[in-house]
């Protein structure tokens, strides 16, 4: 591929832009709807069911590469997992793309093939999109945005205000690595590690839960704030009381050893291939079942359950048999001094 | 994980604090401890260990957080070196938040200054290597835990003949300031919960004062929830038994006499000084500066700032930090200070007195 630089050239619609274009953005995730060209992406949803799920994210991670990942694979991957929580099964993506000029084009080209292989995963496609060079220092690097539709696949209300008392809160692996793999790589923070980023599609992993999708009132994707975050959402939207047992939470060991050293809580770190799930108690087996035979189920398991006490708070049970509220993030977590 | 999971076993956990009631009902009156290090604040939070404790047994947050611990003109001059020229600042985590007169790093990091979070001192003396042309400087709080990696990192710039990289030492270290503490008249500590980590490095004997002169029962502490727990029920003994001493529970860590390369290298570059602690005043040999030998990397006397003088406020931070009043009796607490609107220091390092409170010390909805 070109060892050459973004140039603004490569933004300015002429004939370098639509090189650049055909070259990297058709010959990957050409498809015939955006082959087209056209300035819309005409859909045939082929559907009889007319809800649409339509959502949209911007990626601006820094670092662009990580352990398990890059911005492209969490550009599809947010996208679609937003889709997927929402019962959705996602369909198309748009893909906007701002690069600071100066911007490698190699790297781009890592970028858009890991995008490609992201997009075959999750079978979903980009119908449309658009790229934009910025002059240097005006953008860090590249920014991704991705919209997405999505068809819903079931007529259960799943949402983050359906959680009902008794519920019981299935997460669906271990947690903390994505936000672990991305401080390793943070200047003046490096360190060596073997964790990767958690980062993966969850939309097939959700179909398979969906054949029970009465039993599934919420489910939700612990991207930024983490499990605490998402947990005090939801126990804040459906007015309810949710209790953690902290024994229970699945944390691999080197995860726990890089928080343990630097003083991170994984509750309070990103997510990108986990997912929450708040299901009825009779059903809790099946699904963790069906889960558990999906690749990015494998280690589901049950953390806690909801209840009509303590409403709009989290509580966690803690290892020294007490309890203490699990609180909303206020701030990213620092690594501490000593 | 080992050296992790076997001192979190629920069932053991269980056990103490059984032990700790039944302790407790031989306590002649109420006691106070106090924990030192801001760690175990907010381990003790994090474990849910103060609501389990009987009521006889009160804990009070101590000075050990060096975000909290460090003077608003300290932060006030790390501000100014940032407005020099062609300079990278690096520091901890949590000191980039903590307000100044005017602002704070983090609002100058906005304004386009090249400010840095490190992990490790030897961090920023990559930046150093990497950026020739700028002056890198690093600002350093911390107690004896960190002081050693500092000095470590001075040394090495000295072998290497770097030129461009320079320290704002705002160390502290912490026997001068227990023993303040325990002199007030306020002071109702009868009983230490020793910082772990700092013990590591001075080792026990430097806490002999507070019991040969004061009294007060003592136990150099670890971090795990058995840890604690197992530190309170020694403190009891103590207390009952009437003999007070140091004892070491974090003994697979801190050892007698400490660590005496680390001594010996703090001792190389730094000399101990009359240094102000935030709400604490000017304390007798409580801090460290250059020594003569190293002031070539003396950021205080390369880059001079004008500090104002603090005024007065509201924030109660002296007080918690000596253990006077407990955070929520601070007028500001909640109402106009939170964490993402600190007004005091202790509000705004993760290790804070005031920030645990106000994470953890909620009262449980209906």
């Amino acid at each position: 591929m070109d060892k050459g630089k973004i140039t603004l050239a490569h933004g300015n619609g002429g004939q370098v832009m639509q090189k650049l274009i055909n070259k990297m953005i058709i010959s990957n995730f050409g498809n015939p709807i955006l082959n087209r060209l056209d300035d819309g992406a005409v859909l045939d949803l082929k559907s009889r069911n007319n809800k649409l799920v339509f959502t949209t994210d911007s990626f601006v991670v820094d670092p662009i590469f990580f352990p398990g990942g890059d911005i492209g694979k969490l550009a599809v991957c947010g996208t679609v997992n937003d889709l997927a929580m929402m019962g959705a099964k996602p369909l198309y993506l748009s893909a906007g793309v701002i690069i600071e000029e100066g911007f490698a084009i190699a790297d781009l080209y890592k970028i858009i093939i890991s995008m490609k292989k992201t997009l075959a995963l999750a079978d979903v496609k980009i119908v449309c999109g658009d790229t934009k060079v910025v002059n240097k220092g005006h953008c860090d690097k590249i920014f991704i945005n991705t919209s997405g539709i999505g068809i819903k696949q079931t007529k259960a209300r799943i949402t983050s205000s359906n959680a009902q008392p008794g519920d019981l809160i299935i997460v669906s692996g271990t947690i903390g690595e994505h936000g672990v793999s991305i401080m390793s790589q943070r200047e003046g923070l490096k360190f060596k590690t073997q964790l990767k980023s958690d980062c993966a599609p969850l939309n097939g992993l959700v179909a398979d839960m969906l054949k029970f999708s009465d039993a599934v009132h919420v489910m939700r994707d612990p991207t930024r704030g983490g499990v605490a975050a998402a947990l005090n959402e939801i126990a804040e939207h459906s007015n309810l009381g949710i209790e953690i047992n902290e024994e229970n939470l699945p944390v691999s060991s080197q995860a726990r050893g890089a928080c343990e050293i630097l003083g991170l809580d994984p509750l309070y770190l990103a997510c990108e291939g986990r997912l929450l799930a708040f299901v009825a108690p009779n059903k809790a087996k099946d699904i963790i079942k069906v889960m558990h035979e999906n690749q990015f189920g494998r280690k589901a398991q049950i953390i806690g359950k909801v209840v009509s006490g303590h409403k709009k708070q989290v509580y966690l049970s803690t290892l020294a048999g007490s309890d203490r509220i699990l609180d909303v993030p206020i701030a990213d977590q620092m690594p501490r001094i000593c | 994980m080992k050296y992790v999971d076997e001192f979190r076993n629920p069932k053991l956990a269980k056990q103490l604090i059984k032990l700790i009631h039944k302790l407790a009902t031989q306590l002649d009156k109420p006691i106070s401890i106090m924990e030192v290090c801001g760690s175990h604040t907010v381990a003790m939070f994090r474990y849910g260990i103060r609501k389990i404790l009987p009521d006889n047994i009160r804990v009070i947050a101590g000075p050990g957080c060096p975000v909290c611990v460090t003077s608003q003109e300290d932060i006030d001059r790390a501000i100014g070196i940032c407005e020099y020229p062609d300079t990278i600042i690096t520091t901890f985590g949590d000191m980039i938040k903590v307000p100044g007169t005017k602002t704070t790093l983090r609002q100058m990091q906005a304004h386009g200054r090249d400010i840095r979070v490190v992990y490790s001192t030897l961090n920023a003396l990559d930046f150093a290597r990497e950026n020739k042309q700028k002056k890198v400087i690093h600002i350093a709080v911390g107690f004896e835990t960190t002081i050693p990696t500092v000095a470590a990192a001075v040394q090495r710039a000295k072998q290497e003949k770097l030129k461009n990289f320079y320290v704002l030492s705002s160390h502290k270290i912490i026997p001068p300031a227990l023993k303040v503490l325990v002199a007030s008249p306020k002071s109702e500590i009868s009983g230490f919960l020793l910082p772990g980590h700092v013990s590591t490095i001075i080792g026990a004997k430097p806490y002999e004062f507070l019991v040969k002169k004061h009294k007060i029962p003592c136990v150099i502490a670890g971090f795990e929830a058995l840890d604690i727990l197992q530190s309170i029920v020694m403190l009891l003994n103590q207390q009952i038994s009437k003999q007070p001493k140091v004892e070491m529970q974090y003994a697979r860590c801190v050892n007698t006499q400490g660590n005496l390369f680390a001594q010996k290298m703090i001792a190389q570059v730094f000399k101990v000084s009359d240094v102000q602690w935030r709400g604490l005043g000017v304390m007798k040999k409580s801090g460290l500066i250059f020594r003569p030998e190293y002031k070539a990397f003396d950021a205080m006397r390369h880059f001079p700032v004008k500090v104002l003088k603090v005024k007065k406020t509201a924030c109660r931070c002296g007080d918690v930090l000596q253990g006077i009043i407990n955070p929520p009796q601070c007028v500001l607490f909640k109402k106009i200070c939170n964490p993402s609107m600190p007004i005091g220091p202790c509000m705004v390092s993760s290790e804070g007195a005031c920030s645990a409170y106000y994470r953890y010390g909620g009262k449980r909805n209906g």
